[in-house]
């Protein structure tokens, strides 16, 4: 206790703290920055290596031949589809019962809460189709899965007709140990979730579907399989699941390791790392990957069909075949061993993936970042918003003191009890937006020239605004706590704000790093007195809507694809109605963190900016 | 308790499952009113605000009065007239306390969670009001009742021995015949409330099976279930060899600081309740934050300690924040899979060295108002420079 309790040094500190507070937040805040930027670099990155004894090695002996029935199978499937208009359930059940599999299929049916502009559905029917692979020798207490969605038009015919060649092929091994399931979902992520809770027999969202499905045993990894071209350049591989959950870092291990032993190229993001080593170019296509994990982490959607797995403690991945413009091509045999060499490997577990680590970033395949090395770029963060609080206290209790003694006997903090108004109507504003867009749905069509859908986004961004406006309304009601109220308030917004940011790095560690990169320098500086038009810019750029916009943006152009002047906008609205619809269909928490969480905190320091 | 009332109503001892650990007495206090569980909670939640109020509104009574003696006495210095407390500023006290413990977060989530530690709270509201207004037997009865539920509030017959023997002005010296008259009083009165209330249990069950399962279960801690208190990540992790010595360490170092505290503590029995009560909710070997809610009713009565407090800023923060993190980190560690118990003993770690240095500054804070009171609050050294007070 000697820091704590020792005068001099308490002093020495108070003194610190209250005399270089502006230097030291600036400094630490681009401590903080420079931290997260230099993650990419060698030194705090180090290479992946396999944690898993069982996975150890990748010595298995690949006898996958049937290609060429793979592009049949997928030739056929496609034609079905076309024919049936939808999934072709029949076939599929009796394709998968003549290769020897148990068939089930599973009904579902949700009506989404707003209709969804991009994939113009509202009320969702489905059915998902599954075939069981026993485990000849053992008694199938666990199952591994191999799914591939069926979507609209001829895209994903070749990852249906790989899973069906896989399966054939399968079939005729006797080492298996676990059940493996090949599955097919229809409506991608919708038709994945029905069947998730279905076959755990939960209820997490509002999907309705039949009853008990046939089961094989508790889910140990998940595959899912994304494949649109007969050949194949690369495969890209996706990890971040459904609100920034992650999977164990030994099956990416697993999937790179596989591709390397059988020649493959794989990429992350899209990006393949430059081989010049420890030079700039290297570094920036490291940075550009990093940037673009986090945002997809920060954005909590899942980027595959393996983003819901994660959350019933299943390891998933994504793998998607990229056709582009290279030169080496590698066939569906090649996808096939490789698919194949992983499942080996997978039947050879004996518990659950935990080796490895479950936090952590990635620079490229072969490099990470773990959760002991990413953290202090965020603590130097959260260090501002404390240094700045410590430096407000200290502030009240000096004027608290120098108060007392002129009047006497006063009560020492006459505004808490008049801070309450603006913490109430902050946190109200909050779960106003967050209730009334998808509740007013209907009133909005009604009264407006809007759809359903531009509806609930229009009344969100609405209420946000109208919510800018609230100091000018209340501050009648603020007027009680005095000149120094301000400070009290900024104190409880800055601690407010630090515990939120704090608790979503634990969750989520991209989303609160980016959050409180975009709103800790704004939180800090602002004040009632100074230049207010420019403090109000810099808050307002510090907002959770411009993180939105921002990231948006930042996303497409790290994917070298950048978005024209015009189309921000309605990308920024796209993003706003995708989280909505996210949030409602899979429990996504990017907009109730966003709604309920940081707006409040947001609005609460711009009712200090326009403290009267 | 379901669990335990289903045993008992198919005839078997509620004691042969492993889940059920409350005293009798309880399990046939809740065979009536199972049903009105909800109202049970409630009511009982707003006995110990009522209980509470009525103690601190006695307890500043006599508070003030013996400030009016000791300045009549001239025992105080003379440049302290700002440290004096007034009857204006003590006359809100008694209501703040029992917002205080209503108001908890705490106390809010141990009702909805119908924890019996509101079962707990209530017995030992009743003690301090009954210590405060004197009865002696009724004190008695209320500790017997309060260590029969769980073994530790034995520690507050020592606070409660000293506020008894001040209030009949019998002073502690251990020459003294009368001191050890009642203390001898006191003692068998509590002995013999305690065998009849565990001589009742046995007949109310026929067996002697809630012993062990009652209070060998608090001092043996064989269920490591995490909870906000420190023993069951020890434990998970130690040999089987060494079990045995740990546990006892752990249990002497609840009930070692009584002797200490009493020594010092000998004129402020009521402050010493309160370090006492907080001691055993940091301590024990299953702490809910329904004990956590209980002794932090209590802050208001210190509430002119507030100038002498040195870290109540971060501590309160740290609390605060402890308090977020727990579920988040559950989250992560139970239903996500993806930490471990490492991060969420981190979280009860924090909390619980937070709750320790609370309760030291608030010590201190005390000791140095003292000091003040009776030195003056200008301290000089010899050579006429200021000094100023630590703590070594």
């Amino acid at each position: 206790m000697g820091l704590l309790s020792d005068p001099q040094c308490r002093r020495a500190l108070a003194r610190l703290v209250v005399r270089l507070n502006t230097p030291l937040c600036a400094l630490s805040y681009a401590a903080g920055l420079a931290w997260f930027l230099a993650l990419a670099a060698p030194p705090l990155a180090p290479r992946t290596q396999m944690s898993e004894n069982a996975m150890g090695s990748t010595m298995v002996e690949e006898n996958f031949q049937l290609g060429a029935r793979a592009l049949a199978y997928a030739r056929q499937f496609g034609a079905r589809k076309a024919a049936a208009g939808a999934m072709p359930v029949t076939w599929l059940e009796q394709t998968l019962w003549a290769l020897g599999l148990e068939p089930h299929r599973q009904p579902f049916a949700r009506t989404l809460p707003f209709p969804d502009e991009a994939r113009e559905r509202y009320m969702v029917r489905g059915t998902n189709v599954y075939g069981i692979l026993r485990a000849p020798r053992a008694a199938g207490t666990e199952a591994l899965v191999l799914s591939a969605p069926c979507s609209e038009g001829p895209r994903n015919d070749q990852a249906v007709g790989l899973l069906l060649a896989l399966a054939e092929f399968f079939r005729g091994q006797i080492y298996w140990a676990k059940d493996i399931i090949f599955l097919v979902n229809e409506h991608d992520l919708l038709g994945m979730e029905a069947w998730l809770e279905a076959y755990h027999d939960v209820n997490v969202t509002a999907v309705r579907s039949s009853g008990p499905l046939g089961r094989a045993g508790a889910i140990q990894a998940a595959v899912a399989l994304e494949l649109s071209s007969d050949v194949v350049t690369s495969l890209d591989v996706a990890v971040e699941g459904l609100n920034g959950q992650l999977p164990n870092l030994d099956l990416l291990n697993l999937f790179h390791a596989f591709c390397q032993k059988n020649g493959l190229l794989c990429t992350i993001q899209g990006k393949l790392p430059r081989g010049d080593g420890d030079s700039l170019p290297a570094y920036g296509q490291s940075l550009r990957t990093l940037l673009l994990m986090a945002l997809a982490q920060a954005s909590g959607r899942p980027r595959g069909d393996h983003g819901l797995f994660l959350r019933y403690r299943v390891e998933a991945l994504t793998l998607r075949g990229v056709n582009s413009f290279r030169q080496h091509k590698y066939d569906m045999t090649a996808v096939g061993r490789t698919l194949e060499g992983m499942f080996r490997k997978l039947n050879n577990l004996l518990e659950r993936l935990h080796q490895s680590y479950f936090f952590y970033l990635l620079p490229s395949l072969s490099r990470f970042v773990s959760i002991g090395l990413y953290m202090p770029a965020f603590g130097f963060l959260l260090l501002v918003l404390i240094l700045k609080a410590l430096d407000l206290w200290m502030k009240l209790n000096k004027g608290d003191a120098g108060e007392r003694l002129e009047d006497g006997g006063e009560d020492p903090r006459p505004g808490l009890l008049a801070l309450v108004p603006p913490v109430l109507i902050c946190h109200g504003a909050g779960l106003a937006l967050y209730f009334v867009p998808v509740l007013a749905q209907r009133a909005a069509a009604q009264h407006f020239p809007v759809s359903e859908a531009e509806g609930v986004v229009l009344t969100a961004v609405a209420i946000y605004v109208a919510g800018m406006a609230l100091p000018h309304s209340t501050h009648r009601a603020l007027a009680g706590a005095g000149e120094r109220g301000w400070m009290a308030l900024k104190l409880l917004a800055l601690l407010d704000l630090a515990l939120l940011l704090g608790c979503l790095a634990l969750l989520n560690f991209s989303l609160g790093f980016l959050l409180a990169a975009l709103m800790v320098p704004g939180a800090a500086a602002v004040q009632p007195t100074g230049p207010r038009v420019l403090q109000a810019a810099v808050l307002v750029l510090a907002t959770p809507a411009g993180a939105v916009l921002l990231g948006v943006l930042a996303q497409r152009e790290l994917e070298e694809a950048p978005a024209a002047a015009g189309e921000g906008w309605p990308l920024f609205l796209g993003a706003v109605g995708e989280g909505l619809l996210q949030h409602h269909l899979y429990g996504a928490v990017l907009c109730p963190v966003l709604a309920l969480g940081a707006y409040p905190a947001w609005l609460l320091l711009w009712n200090v900016l326009f403290w009267k | 308790v379901v669990e335990g009332l289903a045993l008992l109503d198919l005839g078997v001892s509620p004691y042969s499952g492993a889940v059920f650990h409350e005293t009798p007495l309880t399990i046939y206090l809740f065979h009536f009113l199972v049903e009105y569980a909800e109202l049970v909670f409630v009511i009982t939640d707003v006995l110990t605000a009522v209980a509470l109020y009525l103690a601190i509104q006695d307890f500043n009574k006599v508070v003030f009065k013996k400030q009016k003696l000791l300045i009549e006495l001239d025992k105080y210095a003379p440049d302290v007239a700002e440290l004096i407390r007034t009857p204006m500023e003590m006359h809100y006290i008694p209501l703040k306390v029992a917002l205080f413990y209503l108001l908890n977060p705490y106390t809010v989530m141990s009702c909805v969670a119908k924890s019996t530690c509101a079962i707990n709270n209530t017995v030992i509201a009743f003690f301090i009001l009954a210590t405060i207004k004197g009865s002696a037997f009724l004190s008695a009865v209320f500790l017997a009742l309060a260590t029969y539920q769980s073994l530790y509030p034995l520690t507050l017959f020592a606070p409660a021995l000293l506020y008894l023997l001040q209030r009949q002005f019998i002073p502690v010296k251990l020459k003294s015949k009368n001191f050890w008259l009642y203390t001898m009083q006191y003692a068998s009165l509590y002995l013999c409330s305690l065998v009849v209330i565990i001589c009742l249990s046995f007949f109310l069950l026929n067996s002697w099976d809630f012993i062990p399962s009652v209070y060998g279960f608090i001092l043996s801690v064989p269920d490591l279930t995490p909870n906000i208190g420190l023993f069951w990540y020890f434990f998970a992790e130690m040999f089987e060899h060494f079990s045995l010595f740990f546990v006892c360490v752990f249990q002497i170092n609840v009930f070692f600081y009584t002797i200490p505290l009493a020594i010092k503590l000998k004129e402020h029995p009521m402050f010493f309740m309160f370090v006492q009560i907080a001691i055993i909710s940091i301590f024990k070997s299953y702490p809910t934050v329904g004990d956590v809610a209980l002794y932090m009713a209590f802050l208001p009565v210190w509430s002119h300690l507030y100038r002498f407090l040195r870290n109540i800023f971060i501590l309160s923060c740290v609390l605060i924040v402890c308090s977020f993190l727990f579920p988040v980190l559950w989250h992560l560690w139970i239903y996500a899979g993806s930490a471990n118990s490492n991060f969420y003993y981190a979280i009860t770690l924090t909390f619980n060295v937070g709750q320790i240095l609370l309760i030291s500054d608030y010590f201190y804070a005390f000791l140095r108002r003292e000091y003040y009171l009776t030195h003056g609050l200008h301290l000089t050294r010899q050579d006429g420079t200021e000094a100023m007070l630590v703590l070594k």
